[in-house]
């Protein structure tokens, strides 16, 4: 049995400012998350600025429990990983400043991590069994890809949205019909009392690209069918308009993925990213899954949200790649999938 | 007493670790370079050079504010990370103050000047007195004319410092401050050094104005757009709902 590897991982790319400390990539000590939605509500999004001031005065409190709760101090420690891309650079460049300055003074290696590879690798956390190869849908408010996940930090792109996000498309409909931000926990709600067959909104397909997806049509779609009710006098029924509109979505990512299921031929689909909570796209593709005899894994909720357990986990399997990462490490914005700046 | 110093707050990068009676070593760096790619390498360059042993400070100054938002938290952050791993406070050092110190000694009027866009510059009003920095106006965000009109309240001859310098100095010489006596402070002396957030550093550290690495955090001497724009839009509101207010009472 070779030594245990602890991580401390840190992750601040966008509105949660999250630290962890995770065991062999799997065994999650401690997952202290401190989220600032409450204060981004009354902006109807999140604000980068206000996200940036929000993580420098919490990330030490952040850091210091979830050490404590995993009854470890720093000397227990044997790498640091951080986010260092995707999201928002004043937001990212906190954690990567306060992981490098702390990987620094107490000698430990340094691991940057890709956002979208951490929300992957949190399906590690909860599946002892899963290994890859396995496809990943990941979709959240920034993000929509089909991932084939070849090894261990080894990833090809599949498809991906040709405008906006899935997430994206669920906080602009939310906003359109009323429900305020963030979108997709609302509309998932209101549309369990709702008709999903009520109103058609279309689904985007793209020629010769049978993988990809648009959300951009849907969400204009929803708003028209909005404006004309509003037009005419009209109203109609929000329940009605999120379960459509959550339907289609829906109908459009499971089918794509399932596309991409018969074209590699795995076994194995996980999903990840906050949308990957959304309970009408589970059990859509549960049930996808289980048609196509493809064994079908998904995160908790906790897992699914930003959080830094998922960083833990995918630093550890780039730290046993050998991956370093130097004091002049970056925050690097629009980082890409599979890509290593080293 | 040992304090590691940085400032990250404007375009130039600076570490420095002081003592009492030296600066073991100061390096600063005016780069295009980002601060996130440069100020913890600058650490490290020093920390061979000068066998140093980080167990060894007593505590972590940096220039807490203002300054640029990002620079400020590149610093910050960093300087909260050394505190939490080492187990050291933080002493937060006012920014426009460290800029000040670059000036030690004189009595002329030291005014630093950082180009803090919207027509604003973040800057204070200090002069030394036996050795002790004395401060007039503390740091503050206002525009070059408020600031030449604050001027005009204290004699002497004003020297002027930092990244603002290049932008406002023309204006300064021939229509805000014309026939003042202003000089303009040479490159060696004109931008923030680590080596002046330390030596006010070791004066806070003996005053007790320590603070811990996770209490810290930068002062920005300003509300976000955001909030800025959140405020105006409510005060709007709240100034429409007592204009109609005040329409509705009964007139008798």
């Amino acid at each position: 049995m070779e030594k245990d590897i602890l991580i401390l991982a840190v992750e601040s790319s966008c509105d949660e400012t999250a630290a962890a400390v995770v065991k062999n990539g799997r065994d999650v000590r401690s997952n202290v998350i401190s989220s600032q939605i409450e204060l981004h509500k009354l902006y109807g999004g999140v604000v980068p600025e206000i996200a940036s001031r929000k993580h420098i005065e919490k990330i030490n409190q952040v850091i210091e429990e979830a050490l404590a709760q995993a009854e470890v101090t720093l000397d227990d420690i044997d790498a640091i990983g951080v986010t260092y891309g995707p999201g928002l650079v004043g937001a990212l460049l906190v954690g990567v400043a306060e992981a490098k300055a702390i990987a620094y003074a107490k000698g430990l290696p340094l691991v940057g991590v890709h956002h979208i590879e951490g929300h992957i690798s949190a399906n590690y956390v909860e599946h002892p069994e899963l290994e890859p190869p396995f496809l990943c849908l990941v979709v959240s408010g920034g993000h929509t890809h089909l991932v084939c996940v070849r090894d261990y930090g080894k990833y090809e792109i599949l498809g991906r949205t040709r405008d906006d996000a899935a997430g994206e498309a669920f906080d602009k409909v939310a906003r359109a019909i009323g429900l305020g931000y963030p979108g997709g926990p609302k509309i998932d709600r209101l549309s369990r009392e709702g008709n999903p067959d009520a109103i058609f909104f279309p689904r985007a397909h793209i020629e010769d690209a049978p993988c990809d997806f648009s959300f951009s049509g849907v969400k204009s779609a929803v708003l028209n069918y909005i404006n004309g009710c509003q037009m005419k006098g009209e109203t109609y029924s929000q329940a009605d308009v999120a379960a459509s509109f959550q339907k289609a979505v829906t109908d459009v990512l499971t089918e794509h993925s399932m596309q991409a299921v018969r074209e590699t031929g795995l076994k194995k689909f996980a999903i990840a990213g906050g949308v990957a909570s959304n309970s009408s796209l589970r059990a859509s593709l549960e049930e996808a899954c289980r048609k196509e005899g493809v064994r079908f894994y998904y995160p908790s909720p906790i897992f699914c949200t930003d959080n830094a357990a998922m960083i833990g986990a995918a630093a550890y399997y780039e730290y046993l790649a050998g991956t370093r990462h130097g004091w002049d490490l970056n925050a690097v914005p629009n980082l890409k999938l599979g890509e290593r700046q080293v | 007493m040992r304090i590691l110093a940085l400032d990250s707050s404007g375009l130039v990068a600076t570490v420095a670790v002081v003592e009492e009676d030296k600066t073991l070593a100061e390096y600063t760096v005016n780069y295009k370079k980002t601060h996130s790619q440069t100020l913890l390498p600058m650490l490290d360059e020093i920390v061979k050079m000068t066998e140093l042993d980080l167990a060894s400070i007593d505590a972590i100054a940096v220039a807490g504010g203002p300054g640029s938002f990002t620079g400020l938290r590149i610093g910050s952050a960093t300087a909260k990370g050394l505190g939490l791993a080492l187990g050291k406070p933080l002493i937060h050092i006012p920014t426009v103050d460290a800029l000040a110190w670059n000036l030690w000694g004189t009595a002329s009027l030291v005014c630093p000047i950082m180009d803090a866009r919207r027509n604003q510059v973040y800057t204070g009003i200090y002069t030394f007195r036996e050795g002790k920095l004395v401060v007039l106006e503390s740091q503050m965000a206002v525009g070059i004319e408020e600031l030449a009109e604050r001027l005009k309240k204290y004699e002497g001859t004003v020297i002027f410092l930092g990244d603002g310098v290049p932008v406002h100095r023309e204006k300064l010489e021939k229509d805000l401050l014309a026939g003042r006596d202003i000089l303009f402070a040479p490159p060696h002396m004109s931008h923030q050094r680590a080596a002046s957030v330390g030596a006010l550093g070791i004066q806070y550290y003996k005053e007790g104005k320590t603070e811990t690495a996770a209490e810290h955090k930068p002062d920005y001497l300003r509300l976000s757009q955001a909030e800025r724009e959140r405020a105006e839009r409510e005060r709007a509101e709240r100034e429409r709902a007592e204009k109609e207010g005040a329409g509705k009472e009964p007139v008798c």
